[in-house]
């Protein structure tokens, strides 16, 4: 009994951009705790700030000292050149978020009361604020950090709660529409918890079939192992619906469209970019380095989904009324165009390398505009708060042109026109689907992006050629977050439309290495 | 095959101690009804009859159960570190402070917000 159990090595440089914002969510727990409610908002937001600073500078720092080639924590964590580009992506899409998030009125002041209470009228009153806000964005960060770079599925599944958990509060504290926002969270969370035991289960299945967890090996096994076929095509097919279903890919898009809607809308841009790019991140890599020897099963099955995912999403995104469920169904669009590049992939590294990258430099492109058009959202407002109906949009480019014409802006990136970053984009991905031969399914998303274009554009149409409404709503003067905020969305996407070269260097350098196994 | 008899033969022990209780207790037991015996027991509140509109319930009770479960999830995870404390040595040890401080960050947090008072 005297033999020592070694000690496993963790490298604790490679995971450093990680530990620092975990750290500085439980400083923030500890900040919640014990400092005086008046002064909590003016401490949280630098420590917020500062961390996914830090953690962004420690990223570049190793980029540039030399991206690893080996998987980190014993291989449980590859922090390789992907998982560095998704980091580095998600941080900064963070650092943006958090400036919405900083600006009064979004959230509640005791989101325990019964809507319309007079519990509720007096915590306003009082000025009670959620300000452990701050700490779960920062867990939510974390998770979106660890999910993408877990190459172990249990990692994965841990990085996938700690990303969801707080994310399923955050919807429920939305200020105004109590109902719809706690709606938001209660389906959010049933329907997530439901998707997490997919993908817990798949796990079970797939450990039982290759006797590891670990995606290298399991990716080794295939083929090797025999007479186990079902187990390893459950267990891949459960962990899909999983990974499917955060990304908001038909047919598990369902909570998209409410879940946008209800979640306060900071909240909604930190989740149509973050969580998107991060779901993305792990879809890939447990269907390449796991699963990819198995790619003759999942592919035909990718490729029912993109379709069904780019047809649904445009053709719903027309019928809808509501600009944050529009948006939704857009996201939900773009997310089967990304799924081509992941159905682009071939046996050649160079051909990985071109979808892979294509991915990446549409995630960037297509996060930076999703959170510039939800912060533009936060600023139109009527006297019930935000003004999500279209009809109430009318007119805007007549009263506030600069505004509308920066949504407008951003909604021509999403349809992908030219000399915005949705275009460069879109022709990354496509372009890597054509040499991968999935010819038919590039016209079904070029197809599917006319449609898309056709709502996009009845916004713009519906902005500056009708007639205000006499009680049409008001643009709020933006704070120096907002404001901040929509310059930076607008910039990145005229930078990356113009000159998108550097980036797209940057997402090749990064692909170049594909993912450590 | 011959290993799995006893397992069989406890199975067939213990489910025959469960009916023979279980019939047995009406005849031999006594019989003192009171009030107390229809009530539901530790769930809480009465569920009939239903109060208009739901009702107002106190959350008390399934804060501190929720509590109670946390910190006892914690414990589950000392018992196998406490088992072989020695033979993970030094990093083994300063993993376990990590995770306790980390579960003493949260109590902290309960405890400032008042979720262990009971009023």
């Amino acid at each position: 009994m005297n033999g020592t159990i070694p000690a496993p090595t963790i490298e604790y440089g490679m995971l450093a951009p990680m530990l620092v914002v975990f750290g500085a969510a439980i400083v923030g727990v500890l900040v919640e705790a014990f400092a005086p409610r008046y002064l909590r908002s003016a401490i949280h937001l630098p420590i917020t700030l500062l961390s996914l600073l830090i953690s962004f500078v420690l990223i570049v720092w190793q980029w540039v000292e030399g991206v690893p080639t080996k998987a980190a924590a014993m291989g449980a964590i590859a922090v390789d050149g992907p998982a560095m580009f998704i980091w580095g992506t998600i941080l900064v899409l963070a650092f943006v978020s958090v400036l919405l998030i900083k600006d009064e009125g979004h959230f509640v002041g005791a989101a325990a009361a019964v809507p319309g209470s007079a519990e509720e009228e007096q915590a306003l009153y009082e000025g009670a604020a959620h300000t452990e806000v701050y700490p779960l964005v920062l867990f939510a960060v974390g998770g979106m950090m660890l999910f993408p770079a877990a190459n172990d599925l249990l990692i994965a599944f841990v990085g996938l709660e700690v990303m969801s958990l707080p994310l399923y509060l955050l919807c429920g504290l939305a200020r105004r529409r109590r109902l719809l926002s706690q709606e938001a969270a209660m389906k959010y969370f049933l329907l997530g918890a439901f998707s997490s035991a997919f993908f817990l289960y798949g796990t079970a299945m797939i450990y039982g079939y290759a006797n590891s967890l670990d995606l290298a090996e399991i990716g080794a096994s295939l083929g090797v192992v025999g007479g186990q076929d079902m187990l390893l095509y459950i267990g891949g097919a459960m962990i899909g619906v999983g990974l499917l279903f955060k990304i908001g890919a038909a047919p598990f898009q369902a909570w998209k469209p409410d879940v946008y809607q209800g979640a306060p809308t900071p909240i909604t841009a930190l989740m149509a970019s973050g969580t998107l790019i991060a779901a993305f991140g792990a879809l890939l890599r447990v269907f390449w380095v796991a699963l990819g020897g198995l790619d003759w099963n999942w592919r035909p099955v990718f490729y029912g989904v993109a379709i069904l995912t780019m047809l649904g999403g445009a053709i719903f995104a027309i019928t809808q009324t509501d600009i944050k469920r529009m948006l939704a169904y857009s996201s939900i669009a773009h997310g089967g165009f990304l799924l081509i590049g992941v159905i682009a992939t071939g046996s050649a590294p160079a051909q990985n390398t071109s979808a892979l990258s294509g991915i990446l430099f549409y995630l960037v492109a297509y996060g930076f505009t999703t959170v510039g058009a939800f912060a533009v959202v936060t600023m139109v407002r009527d006297a019930g708060g935000e003004a999500w109906h279209l009809s109430r949009w009318a007119g805007l480019g007549k009263r506030s042109p600069l505004l509308a014409g920066v949504f407008a802006f951003f909604l021509l990136a999403f349809a992908g026109i030219p000399l915005t970053s949705g275009f460069f984009g879109k022709y990354a991905v496509f372009q890597a689907a054509v040499t991968g031969g999935a010819l038919p399914l590039v016209i079904v998303g070029a197809v599917a992006s006319a449609v898309a274009a056709f709502f996009y554009v009845r916004v713009i149409v519906l902005m500056f050629f009708s007639d205000p409404a006499a009680d049409g709503p008001s643009v709020v003067l933006p704070s120096r977050g907002t404001a901040a905020v929509v310059g930076l969305a607008a910039l990145a996407t005229v930078v990356l439309g113009v000159f998108p070269q550097p980036v797209l260097d940057l997402a090749h350098s990064a692909a170049q290495s594909l993912f450590v196994r | 095959m011959q290993l799995y008899v006893p397992i069989l033969v406890l199975a067939v022990l213990a489910a025959g101690f469960a009916v023979f209780s279980v019939s047995i207790a009406p005849f031999t037991g006594p019989k003192r009804w009171n009030r107390a015996k229809l009530d539901a027991y530790e769930c809480g509140i009465e569920p009939t009859p239903q109060p208009v509109g739901g009702g107002r319930f106190p959350l008390k009770y399934m804060i501190t159960a929720m509590l109670f479960i946390v910190f006892d999830i914690e414990i589950i995870f000392l018992y196998p570190w406490a088992v072989a404390f020695d033979k993970l040595g030094l990093f083994g040890l300063v993993e376990m402070v990590l995770f306790i401080v980390t579960v003493l960050v949260a109590y902290a947090y309960v405890w400032r917000r008042r979720g262990l008072d009971w009023d």
